[in-house]
């Protein structure tokens, strides 16, 4: 088996028109991982499906593993990769937060783990819809959590998630997310790379020491008791370990460009921002839409730029007061909410950035929740706040553009 | 070609939501850049389904649903009568429609043409079932001349092969021939 995965396919490099689902499920295939366990849910089951259909297909030589739930998929996958294999699994909503003691032991464990998120609004007001509502209830995991804009992007950053979490001084579980219905349905023309462009990036991960592997009739502990001094040890080096997975991940970004010629920018992309006086922070389907508008405001000759965050945990700290800081106004734009706080939570988190940003207007806003659209008025309506707020104009610090509220 | 954008209606099960994703693929087969979505929330056999594509020679960054569409393409005779199914039509704008006659009247005072095809039969003759996506396809190719014939074609084999996509490819190709374009003008 194991000679089997390593001869080159000889599938070359194809572009075609395939949904965001597939994009996740063609990218796990060439990064071949060696057991891949699944729960079925809407908007994600087409990730398995078109896994399944690629393992029946003998495209995908891997250990298949149909399970009853979520937590099982969760505690096999976790298992799997403290044995020492590449594993995967794809969840969403009901299904992530069912596994969320198994998600905190796999980051305890520092077992790589990775799963894709397909975000939808999880339990309590049940919905079928969109919203990231279900990656913001696992933030304090433990795990990396990452979020894509486009198919394409969904496609490059599954395969950016191996070498991340795998690397040996990063050793975490990543969560990739994209938006429900908006990204997992929508069709694009996607590049799928060659399998062997895709093993030649996955090659360094080989060449590192061996991760230590808990197998039959070897002695080594994962999660064991952690008393006092040492549980306090764990921890410190799992949050150490999450501060190292920034700068990681913008070296991963750029190892990536070196060999597939697309850029994402590492934890944050910064679009027009250089000399912008006004900045949106937004993340998900919302920046492509966000960028359009951007480019008219622009053309009216409105100095606003756009910064879409593609990492919220850990959580880009400096490289956002970086960019953020000297502008004239700031508004974040989020698809979820900050129970006890009454806004958005990545307004939340960058209102603590406060002390390095600067005293500036700092405007929230909540849209998108529950697949409602984020249509460009709405993403104009910030623009034209942000504008009259840095004229020194009075706006609420937190408002609702999704209908309803 | 500025970017053209299409809203679909459909029922579920009639194929409306693949025939959005063979718009797109037939366009991306002519070299441009493409992006399609459905909306709905449960999947639910015949409770009506609406879908998107948007093509264009530039890349289509915007990710939200279309409000103001460039042409309209209903799978199910019976959504006419849907209320809201014309909003935000564009002036010129094109309607694709499954019916086995000419329409009697404008339906929209912003329609001005409108490609009319017996899709249902034309499945029913070729697919052996009343799937008539395939068929408004080719027709859409036809009353618009966005992309060609050939492209469609092209473009159905990412969803079928063998038999299945032969069926298909004449169901699209007699939607070509045999649509009937009625048109108005303000």
């Amino acid at each position: 088996m194991e000679a089997q995965r390593t001869k080159p396919d000889p599938t070359p490099e194809q572009r075609r028109v395939i949904t965001g689902n597939a994009a996740a499920a063609h990218a796990v295939r060439l990064c071949r991982p060696g057991v891949i366990a699944t729960y079925p849910i809407t908007p994600q089951s087409e990730v398995i499906e078109t896994l399944e259909n690629f393992h029946v297909n003998g495209t995908l030589d891997c250990e298949m593993i149909a399970v009853e739930g979520e937590n099982s998929a969760q505690n096999i996958v976790c298992a799997a990769a403290t044995a020492g294999e590449r594993v995967f699994t794809a969840t969403s909503s009901y299904g992530l937060v069912f596994m969320y003691d198994a998600m905190l032991q796999t980051a305890g464990y520092r077992a790589p783990v990775v799963m894709v998120n397909v975000n939808r609004e999880p339990p309590g007001i049940h919905a079928v819809c969109s919203g990231q509502q279900d990656m913001i209830a696992t933030r304090d995991s433990g795990w990396l959590q990452v979020i894509a804009e486009t198919g394409q992007e969904i496609m490059d950053l599954v395969i950016m998630a191996y070498r991340l979490a795998e690397d040996d001084d990063i050793q975490l579980p990543i969560m990739v997310n994209y938006d429900g219905y908006y990204l997992s349905y929508l069709a694009e023309a996607i590049s799928i790379p060659s399998q062997q462009a895709v093993d030649d990036f996955l090659a360094p991960l080989c060449a590192q020491p061996a991760r230590p592997a808990l197998r039959p009739g070897t002695g080594m502990g994962a999660g064991a008791h952690g008393l006092g001094t040492g549980f306090v040890e764990l921890r410190r080096k799992h949050l150490l370990a999450m501060e190292r997975a920034k700068d990681k991940f913008d070296e991963v970004d750029a190892l990536f460009a070196a060999d597939f010629g697309r850029t994402y920018g590492g934890q944050i992309e910064c679009y027009r921002t250089d000399d912008a006086e006004l900045v949106l922070v937004t993340s998900g389907s919302a920046v492509g839409t966000a960028r359009t508008v951007i480019d008219a405001q622009r053309d009216a000759g409105i100095k606003v730029g756009l910064v879409k965050l593609r990492m919220f945990r850990p959580f880009p700290r400096q490289r956002l007061a970086a960019v953020l800081h000297g502008r004239q106004a700031i508004g974040v734009l989020d698809r979820s909410v900050a129970f006890g706080w009454d806004c958005g939570p990545i307004y939340q988190e960058i209102r603590a950035l406060t002390p390095e940003i600067g005293i500036v207007p700092l405007l929230g806003y909540i849209d998108g929740l529950a697949n409602m659209d984020i249509p460009k008025p709405h993403i104009e309506t910030i623009v034209t706040d942000l504008a009259a707020a840095a004229r020194g104009e009075s706006r609420p610090p937190v408002s609702w553009l999704v209908a309803g509220a | 070609m500025a970017v053209k954008e299409l809203r679909f209606h459909g029922r579920g099960g009639q194929g409306a939501v693949l025939a959005a994703r063979m718009v797109a693929s037939a366009a991306a087969s002519d070299g441009r850049h493409v992006g399609s979505f459905p909306m709905y929330g449960f999947e639910r056999r015949g409770m009506p389904v609406v879908a998107f594509t948007r093509f264009a020679d530039e890349p289509i960054r915007e990710k939200s649903q279309i409000y103001t569409p460039d042409c309209l393409l209903v799978v199910d005779p019976t959504l006419l009568a849907l209320p809201g199914l014309f909003d935000g039509l564009k002036s010129g704008g094109v309607l694709i429609l499954n019916l086995p006659h000419p329409l009697r009247e404008r339906p929209s005072p912003n329609l001005e043409r409108a490609g009319i095809v017996d899709a249902t039969r034309i499945a029913r003759d070729e697919i052996g079932r009343n799937i008539p996506n395939t068929c408004l396809v080719g027709a859409l190719a036809a009353t618009t001349g966005w992309f060609t014939l050939e492209a469609v074609l092209a473009g159905l084999a990412e969803y079928f092969d063998g038999e299945l996509l032969e069926r298909n490819r004449r169901a699209a190709t007699r939607g070509y021939h045999e649509v009937e374009v009625q048109t108005w003008h303000s």
